[in-house]
C-alpha cells in the first residue's frame, strides 16, 4: 500500500495525454466489476446529518451520499457508459434540432417503495414543480423549461422557452434529476414533506429508519428494477463526526467503509498498512474540488493584472500537491480540471513559479519593495471548509511575503467566512474550494461572471467584471452544438488563465478508505453519491 | 422538609432573572458572531443563486429585526413552546428530549465516578499527609487533570477499544441490535465505560485534592488531637472525624462541578459521538441556530440550578448550621 500514493500520482501525470480519450481514470476499470456474491450488512461512516435527505431539493452531496441510494435520477455518471453515462430511470435522451426540446424515454416496470409505479408523469411533476422552482442548482440549470409532456406513461418531452445545449443537460443529469414520487408530493408543502426525511424511491434500497445523532438505516428493495440488484441487504450510515473516530472505528472493525476523506490524509499512511485495510482513490473522477485564490478586485492594486500574475508566479504548485495534500492532488493549470476531458483546455498557458518573474512583475506595476522589504498589504481569509484550505492559507501567506506582501490571515468559521467573503465582500484574498461539477455553466461560469447580486456563495464576489468573458459565457449557454460550444469554453478557459480573475492552484478528488471485504468500490466516477447497486460484501 | 421547601421557592424566584439574561445573552452573543443560519446552511447545500437565498432567509424568520425575533421568542417560551430549530428542521423540545438522558448519564456516571473514587483515594492520601501514597497520588491526579479529556478519550480509544477491542469505541449503544430490556441496559454500560472513564478521571483530581487539603487541615484541629488522646484507633479517627469533616466543602464542589461537566461533554461526546447535548450545543453554534442554543442553554441552566438546590438541601441536611441563618434574620 505504501507504493499508492506514487502510483496515484502517476495516473494523475498522465492524465492530460489521456484527456481525450474519456475519463482519464478508465485504465483502473479495465478489471470490470468484481465477482459479487449476495447478502450483508455494510456500515459506513457519515459525519453529518443532512437536515433534509430530498435530493430533488438539495443537490448537494451530504444529500447524496445517503439518499441516492433510496431516491435515482434519471442517469447516472459511468465511466464506459455513452457520452459519460448510464442510464437509470431514463433509457434514452435525445435534443431536438433547435434546442428547444429534449425527449426522455422512461424505463418500464419500476415501482415506487411504496407499490405505486413510476411513469411520466412523476417526471413532469418533478421537474416543473420541484428541480425548477425549488432546487438549488436546478433553478440555474432548467431556468428556461417551459413544459413538460407526457404523451404517454414512458415518455417525457421538455420544452424550453430558449434553446438549451443537449451537451449542458446531459451533464447535469446525474446532479440535477431525482425524481420524486407524485403521489406522496402532490398538493402538500412540498418543502415540508415528511417524505423529505423519510425518502421514498425507486432505488435498490428503501429507507427504514434514522436514529438522529446514531445511524440511518437503509434495507434492500427486493422489487428493484435491476435484475439480481441489489447485492447487500442493509446499508447502515453510522454518524461519527470526529474525524479520528472514523479511523478508530475501522481499526476496530466496527465499520467497514469511510468515504469523502472522512480519514484524513495525514491518517492515511498508517491506516493503509492496517491489514484488512484499503484505501481507494478512485470513485470521485466527477466529485473534484478545486483550490483556488479568491481576489477581491476592489482591491485597487489588485485590480492590476500583472499584480494577479505575481501572485500567481509566485505559488509553488507542486509544493502544494505534495506538502498540503501528501499527493494526492494535481496541480491546476486553469478553471477547468483535467479530469473533465469534455472540457479541458490542455493548451493553456500554465504559470511556472517563479519568484524572480514575480518580483519583476511587482516592480513594474509600480509597487516596489519600502524600506522594510514590503511592497504592500493583503487581508487573507482561507475557508475554514477543509484542513486542505486552512493549510494553504498558512502556506500562502509565507509565499507572499518572500515577495514582499504582506499577509494578514483571518480566520472565520464557515458562516462568518461565508457572509465575509460572499456578502460582505470584506477581504482582499481569499482561499476556496469550488467544486467542479461535469459542466462549466453549472458551476464554474459563476466564478468569473459579473452582475451577480451579492451574498449568492460560491460565485464572483470579488467584483471582477470582463464583457468578453461574459459574452463567451452567455453565447455558451445557448450554442447548441456541442462542438461550438466546448471550443466557446476553450477561449473561457484561456481569457481566465490569462487575466486570472482568480488564480487555480490544485485539484483534488477524495479518497475512500474500506475493509478489503467490500468489494466493488470506487468503480464509477460519482460513486460515493451513486446507487451502490453492485456495492457488496465478500463472505 | 420546611426549610427545603423555602430553600426551593427562593431558588425559583431568583432564578427567573437569570434565565432572562441568559436568553438576551445568547440571542445578542450569536446576532453578533458574523454569519447567520442561512450562512452556516450554504455550504452543506453546496451553493445556490440569489433567490434561495433570500427565500431560506424569509422562511427561516431571518428577515426580521432581532428585536421582533426575540420577541416573538420570549412570547413563545411563556407558552412553553421551545421553538422550532433550522439546522435540524425539528422542534427544539424534540431534539432536546432526546439528548438530554444520554448526557445526564454521562454526566451521572461520570460525577459520580470522579466523586467517589476522587474521595476515597483522598482519604488515602490524606491519611497520611506527606507521605508517599499522599504524594504519589496528589502528583498523579496533577497530572491527570492536565490532560485535556479530548486527548484521554482518544488515548482511551486506541488503547481499549483499537488494541485491546474490549470496548467499542464510539457509540450510545450497538447500532439497530434490536436489544431490550436489561440486554440493552447493559449495552448501553459497556458503551458507557470509555467516555465516563474520559470524563470523570480528569475531574477526580479535584475532589482527591480537595479532600486531601481539607482532611490535611482536619489533623491540626483540637477535636482530631483529642481524638487521638483518647486513644482511638486511627482507622476510626480517619474515617470518622477528619474524612466526615473533610467531606463538607466536597458536596459544595459536586454542585459547581455540574456546569463543568456539561461544558467538558461537549468534548467527550463528540469523540465518542454520543449524541448528548454537549454536542448539540456544537452543532447549535456552528449552525448558527439561535432557537436550539438558546433552548439548550436555558434547560442547561435549569439543570445547574437544580443540582445546586438539591446540593444545599444535601447541605443543609449534613450540616445543621446550614440555613437557620433564616430564622434569625
Amino acid at each position: 500500500m505504501a507504493g499508492l500514493l506514487i502510483s496515484r500520482r502517476n495516473l494523475l501525470l498522465g492524465a492530460g495525454a489521456l484527456a481525450a480519450a474519456g475519463w482519464p481514470l478508465r485504465m483502473a476499470w479495465a478489471a470490470g466489476a468484481e465477482e459479487a456474491p449476495r447478502g450483508g450488512r455494510l456500515v459506513v461512516a457519515a459525519d453529518s446529518e443532512p437536515r433534509t435527505l430530498n435530493p430533488a431539493i438539495v443537490a448537494s452531496n451530504g444529500v447524496f451520499f445517503i439518499a441516492s441510494k433510496v431516491i435515482e435520477p434519471l442517469a447516472e455518471a459511468m465511466m464506459d457508459g455513452e457520452g459519460g453515462l448510464a442510464p437509470r430511470l431514463a433509457k434514452s435522451w435525445e435534443g431536438s434540432e433547435d434546442g428547444l426540446s429534449i425527449t426522455f424515454k422512461l424505463r418500464e416496470g419500476v415501482t415506487w417503495h411504496d407499490g405505486e409505479p413510476f411513469t411520466s408523469a412523476d417526471v413532469a411533476f418533478s421537474a416543473m414543480e420541484v428541480w425548477k422552482p425549488l432546487q438549488n442548482l436546478g433553478r440555474v440549470v432548467f431556468a428556461n423549461l417551459d413544459t413538460v409532456e407526457t404523451p404517454d406513461a414512458h415518455t417525457a418531452i421538455f420544452r424550453f422557452s430558449a434553446p438549451t445545449p443537449i451537451q449542458l443537460i446531459r451533464n447535469a443529469l446525474p446532479v440535477v434529476t431525482s425524481v420524486l414520487p407524485k403521489h406522496l408530493y402532490e398538493g402538500t408543502d412540498i418543502a415540508a414533506n415528511p417524505a423529505n426525511k423519510a425518502p421514498v424511491g425507486t432505488g435498490p434500497f428503501k429507507f427504514a429508519e434514522h436514529r438522529p445523532g446514531e445511524y440511518y438505516r437503509l434495507t434492500r428493495n427486493d422489487a428493484y428494477w435491476g435484475e439480481g440488484l441489489p447485492k447487500l441487504d442493509e446499508i447502515i450510515f453510522r454518524v461519527l463526526p470526529d474525524r479520528a473516530a472514523a479511523a478508530s472505528a475501522l481499526e476496530a472493525g466496527e465499520i467497514q467503509l469511510a468515504a469523502f476523506s472522512q480519514v484524513p490524509l495525514v491518517d492515511l499512511e498508517r491506516i493503509a498498512s492496517v491489514p484488512g485495510l484499503k484505501v481507494v482513490t478512485e470513485g470521485y473522477e466527477a466529485l473534484t474540488y478545486q483550490l483556488v485564490v479568491e481576489i477581491n478586485h476592489r482591491n485597487e492594486i489588485l485590480a492590476d493584472q500583472m499584480v494577479r500574475q505575481a501572485i500567481s508566479h509566485t505559488i509553488d504548485r507542486d509544493f502544494v500537491v505534495d506538502t498540503v495534500f501528501l499527493g494526492y492532488a494535481q496541480a491546476a493549470t486553469g478553471p477547468v480540471p483535467q479530469n473533465a476531458p469534455q472540457f479541458y483546455n490542455p493548451d493553456v498557458k500554465p504559470y511556472s513559479f517563479d519568484i524572480e518573474r514575480a518580483n519583476r512583475l511587482l516592480d513594474e506595476a509600480g509597487y516596489p519593495r519600502g524600506e522594510d522589504g514590503k511592497r504592500f498589504s493583503l487581508r487573507l481569509l482561507p475557508a475554514p471548509f477543509f484542513s486542505e484550505t486552512r493549510q494553504f492559507g498558512d502556506y500562502l501567506r509565507q509565499a507572499l511575503g518572500k515577495v514582499g506582501i504582506d499577509v494578514t490571515l483571518v480566520n472565520n468559521d464557515t458562516p462568518a467566512h461565508l457572509k465575509a467573503v460572499y456578502t460582505d465582500h470584506d477581504f482582499d484574498i481569499a482561499v476556496g474550494s469550488p467544486v467542479f461539477r461535469g459542466d462549466p455553466a453549472i458551476s464554474t461560469t459563476i466564478l468569473v461572471q459579473s452582475g451577480i447580486p451579492d451574498g449568492v456563495p460560491f460565485s464572483n464576489q470579488g467584483g471582477y467584471a470582463n464583457a468578453e468573458l461574459d459574452t463567451i459565457i452567455d453565447q455558451a449557454a445557448e450554442t447548441i452544438d456541442t462542438e461550438a460550444r466546448t471550443a466557446l469554453y476553450n477561449d473561457f478557459q484561456r481569457i481566465v488563465v490569462e487575466d486570472l480573475p482568480l488564480i487555480n492552484v490544485a485539484e483534488w478528488g477524495f479518497t475512500t478508505v474500506a475493509s478489503d471485504t467490500v468489494l466493488n468500490v470506487g468503480n464509477n466516477p460519482r460513486w460515493p453519491v451513486s446507487s451502490w447497486t453492485d456495492t457488496a460484501l465478500a463472505s | 422538609m420546611h426549610r427545603a421547601l423555602t430553600l426551593t421557592r427562593r431558588r425559583i424566584v431568583s432564578s427567573i432573572p437569570v434565565l432572562l439574561i441568559v436568553i438576551v445573552g445568547t440571542f445578542l452573543l450569536l446576532e453578533a458572531a458574523p454569519g447567520d443560519a442561512v450562512d452556516a446552511y450554504l455550504l452543506s447545500l453546496g451553493g445556490g443563486d440569489a433567490g434561495l437565498v433570500a427565500e431560506l432567509r424569509q422562511s427561516y424568520g431571518l428577515d426580521q429585526s432581532l428585536l421582533k425575533r426575540l420577541t416573538l421568542y420570549v412570547g413563545a417560551l411563556l407558552r412553553f413552546d421551545l421553538g422550532w430549530s433550522v439546522t435540524f428542521d425539528r422542534p427544539v423540545l424534540d431534539l432536546i428530549a432526546e439528548r438530554l438522558p444520554n448526557t445526564l448519564w454521562l454526566m451521572g456516571a461520570a460525577t459520580a465516578l470522579a466523586f467517589s473514587l476522587g474521595s476515597f483515594l483522598g482519604i488515602v492520601a490524606g491519611a497520611r499527609p506527606g507521605s508517599l501514597t499522599d504524594r504519589a497520588l496528589s502528583t498523579g491526579s496533577l497530572a491527570l487533570y492536565a490532560v485535556p479529556s479530548f486527548w484521554l478519550g482518544l488515548v482511551l480509544v486506541l488503547v481499549f477499544a483499537v488494541d485491546l477491542r474490549w470496548f467499542p469505541t464510539a457509540g450510545i449503544e450497538t447500532i439497530a441490535s434490536g436489544k431490550t430490556g436489561l440486554a440493552r441496559v447493559a449495552d448501553i454500560a459497556w458503551h458507557l465505560v470509555l467516555p465516563v472513564s474520559a470524563l470523570g478521571f480528569i475531574y477526580l483530581a479535584l475532589f482527591l485534592r480537595m479532600m486531601r487539603t481539607g482532611m490535611t487541615e482536619a489533623w491540626r484541629q483540637d477535636f482530631v488531637l483529642f481524638a487521638r488522646a483518647k486513644g482511638l484507633a486511627r482507622r476510626r479517627i480517619v474515617l470518622r472525624h477528619v474524612a466526615r469533616n473533610a467531606l463538607l466543602p466536597l458536596v459544595t464542589m459536586l454542585g459547581l462541578q455540574a456546569a463543568a461537566m456539561l461544558g467538558g461533554s461537549v468534548v467527550v461526546e463528540s469523540v465518542f459521538a454520543i449524541p448528548g447535548f454537549g454536542r448539540l450545543a456544537h452543532e447549535a453554534v456552528s449552525g448558527r441556530d439561535a432557537p436550539l442554543l438558546t433552548g439548550i442553554i436555558i434547560v442547561s441552566a435549569m439543570l445547574v440550578i437544580v443540582v445546586n438546590l438539591l446540593v444545599d438541601i444535601a447541605y443543609a441536611a449534613l450540616d445543621p448550621r446550614v440555613g437557620s441563618g433564616e430564622a434569625a434574620s
